[in-house]
């Protein structure tokens, strides 16, 4: 399913790069090394996936090689056991 | 009262400490090493041997490009020991400003991480800390630095006005200015807090704040003088909410000191009801104004431990302070005052005619006294526009406008200029301005900030370009990702075709607002699902 990436698309859209076209944002755009998600930014993140998808996710987990794109978190959220994208 | 500790340098701190308590925890590291005031006091020591004999002489700057730990701790002393100041920066910064920020005091020595070659020519003597990464031949590695002989500046030439350090804040033309603190300047703000936080020996206090910021004075000297254990929290730690509330239980802090920020994601995110804060006895907070819902929420997780407001810019470090009090009401929204006075100095309130304000009307902050700071590093016409004389007395224009409550203290009203405070740190918009204005396809660029009672400070910017096509949003977080601190990255990017111009052809910020006002933040959100 794109599901679980497109979710997590339109959330980092609205919330972090309100007038952003959706376009830009690729799968593989990065999210941490280029200053669009920081620290608090991802820990929101983080706490809407844990709720969304009914993970746990760690605070050593929740850093760049997990956390730097849509396609690299979709795959950590498969990696637990939540839905495959 | 009589204080027995009192030091004319701030490394008399640790030598009394190191004398009294030499077997006792001075510094920790998250990981567990601790040094012991002896051990802390003689590396100490090698390390001023070490920059002695490189030819650093009392007066010099020595640059910090390092993260928190107990090795750059050591350094810092070391520094002090030399009779040199010290220049703390953000390591992992954006390398033009901090190249900037080198050179522009002319830093003789520079500690710097091995992860940073790109700063690697930015002194006469390098010393690489840390282990990876190419290191240029003509550097020194952090043994030579700590295997050196001992050898410290004379003690008797110590002057309590010599410069201790210098801070760097945001410039509003775009270049940081550097703030130059003297020994004075800190021992008589750390002998403030002896007075009305009574530390002692037992105390284990939090260092939350990097080095670069002003918290980390009463952070490193406050816990070093009474010889009490400080432990120092890197970069990772601090900005987890869950890992540090276990940690602040797990190492049974007593007094713990931070920006409201980190303390309002604790609460919301840290499930502080998992742990024992029974050792907590002081909560302390500066920086920026406490939401008070948040603040609420944090008092409900832990309400034993006495909570204070500290007020003060960098120039002053803390010059008002209060005391909030235990229980706060389920009605009350506005934020609490920042108080009254430290007894270390002095404060008075002028309208803006200059006048002296008697009664609650509103105006500007002055302080004078021995925490007032001695100038911007390189910058005399600036420093002399910030000080007023009256009286025979200097006084420092803190340029936050307040008014005084007979009962609770000064409240604070807000700024005059464009200076906004975001996680406790200092933004000049300008020179956010000035950094968008290195894009080449940016032709105009206006920034404003907003400020919402539950999240804090939003930085809106308002792009013209030139061209036909507009960059992508993304694309402008990159570029100010690479040229500007990371709590100065602005939230909100809006392009116009062109800014809205005052009849003298400045930019309309007044404008500005009422253009963000009329279209609320929603409307420019993609629609979710």
């Amino acid at each position: 399913m794109e599901n679980v990436k497109e979710e997590i698309r339109q959330y980092i859209l609205a919330e972090f790069l309100p007038g952003e076209t959706a376009a830009n944002l690729q799968d593989d755009t990065p999210l941490r090394t280029s200053g669009v998600l920081d620290s608090v930014s991802t820990l929101r993140l983080v706490s809407f996936i844990e709720e969304r998808f009914g993970l746990e996710v760690q605070a050593h987990e929740a850093g760049v090689e997990n956390f730097d794109s849509i396609d690299s978190i979709a795959a950590f959220i498969k990696s637990k056991g939540g839905p495959a994208s | 009262m009589e204080d027995r500790l009192a030091a004319v340098h701030l490394c008399d701190y640790l030598e009394g400490s190191a004398a009294r308590f030499p077997d006792r925890a001075a510094a920790a590291d998250p990981d567990g090493t601790t040094l012991t005031y002896r051990e802390l006091d003689e590396r100490a020591n090698r390390i001023a041997g070490f920059l002695i004999e490189k030819g650093v002489v009392p007066g010099d700057r020595v640059g910090l490009a390092l993260p928190k730990n107990t090795s750059t701790l050591a350094a810092v002393f070391g520094i002090l020991k030399a009779r040199a100041a010290y220049i703390p920066v953000d390591w992992a910064g954006p390398v033009e400003r901090l190249r900037t920020i080198l050179s522009d005091c002319g830093v003789r020595a520079l500690f710097v991480d091995s992860r940073r070659a790109d700063l690697m020519t930015s002194a006469e003597t390098v010393v690489v800390v840390g282990a990876g990464g190419a290191v240029p031949s003509q550097t020194f590695s952090w043994n030579d630095a700590i295997e050196h002989e001992p050898s410290i500046a004379d003690t008797d030439a110590r002057q309590s006005d010599d410069l201790a350090y210098i801070l760097y804040t945001s410039g509003s033309t775009g270049v940081p200015k550097g703030v130059m603190l003297t020994h004075l300047n800190a021992t008589s703000y750390v002998d403030w807090c002896s007075s009305v936080f009574a530390p002692d020996e037992n105390d284990r206090f939090s260092s939350h704040a990097p080095f670069h910021f002003d918290l980390s004075i009463l952070d490193i000297y406050v816990p070093i003088k009474h010889g009490a254990s400080v432990y120092l929290i890197s970069d990772e730690l601090g900005k987890n909410p869950k890992d540090l509330a276990q940690f602040i239980a797990a190492r049974r802090l007593t007094v713990w000191y931070s920006t409201p920020a980190i303390l309002g994601l604790m609460a919301e995110l840290g499930d502080l009801d998992r742990f024992d804060y029974s050792r907590l006895r002081l909560v302390l907070f500066a920086g920026e104004v406490f939401p008070v819902k948040q603040l609420r929420r944090l008092v409900s997780h832990w309400p034993a431990p006495v909570y204070y407001n500290l007020y003060g810019p960098t120039e002053t470090n803390v010059c008002t302070f209060a005391r909030i009090p235990g229980a706060i009401p389920e009605d009350r929204s506005e934020p609490y005052p920042i108080g009254w006075p430290c007894s270390h100095c002095e404060a008075m309130v002028l309208d803006f005619d200059g006048q002296i304000v008697d009664g609650e009307a509103e105006g500007l902050l002055y302080i004078s006294g021995p925490p007032v700071f001695s100038g911007y590093w390189g910058r005399r016409e600036e420093s002399a526009a910030v000080f007023l004389e009256r009286g025979g007395v200097r006084w420092y224009n803190t340029g936050d406008v307040v008014k005084l409550d007979r009962n609770d203290g000064f409240l604070f009203v807000g700024r005059k200029d464009r200076m906004v405070k975001r996680r406790g740190y200092r933004i000049e918009l300008g020179e956010i301005e000035s950094c968008l204005y290195r894009h080449p396809a940016v032709a105009g660029a206006a920034v404003i900030a907003e400020h919402h009672p539950e999240t804090g400070v939003k930085i809106i910017c308002y792009v013209a370009t030139s061209g036909d096509t507009r960059p992508s949003i993304i694309g402008m977080k990159t570029f100010c990702n690479r040229e500007l601190p990371a709590y100065m990255n602005p939230d909100v990017f809006l392009f116009v075709n062109e800014l809205p111009r005052t009849s003298t052809n400045k930019v309309d910020y007044q404008a500005l607002v009422r253009l963000r006002q009329s279209a609320p933040p929603e409307s420019a959100k993609v629609p979710a699902g």
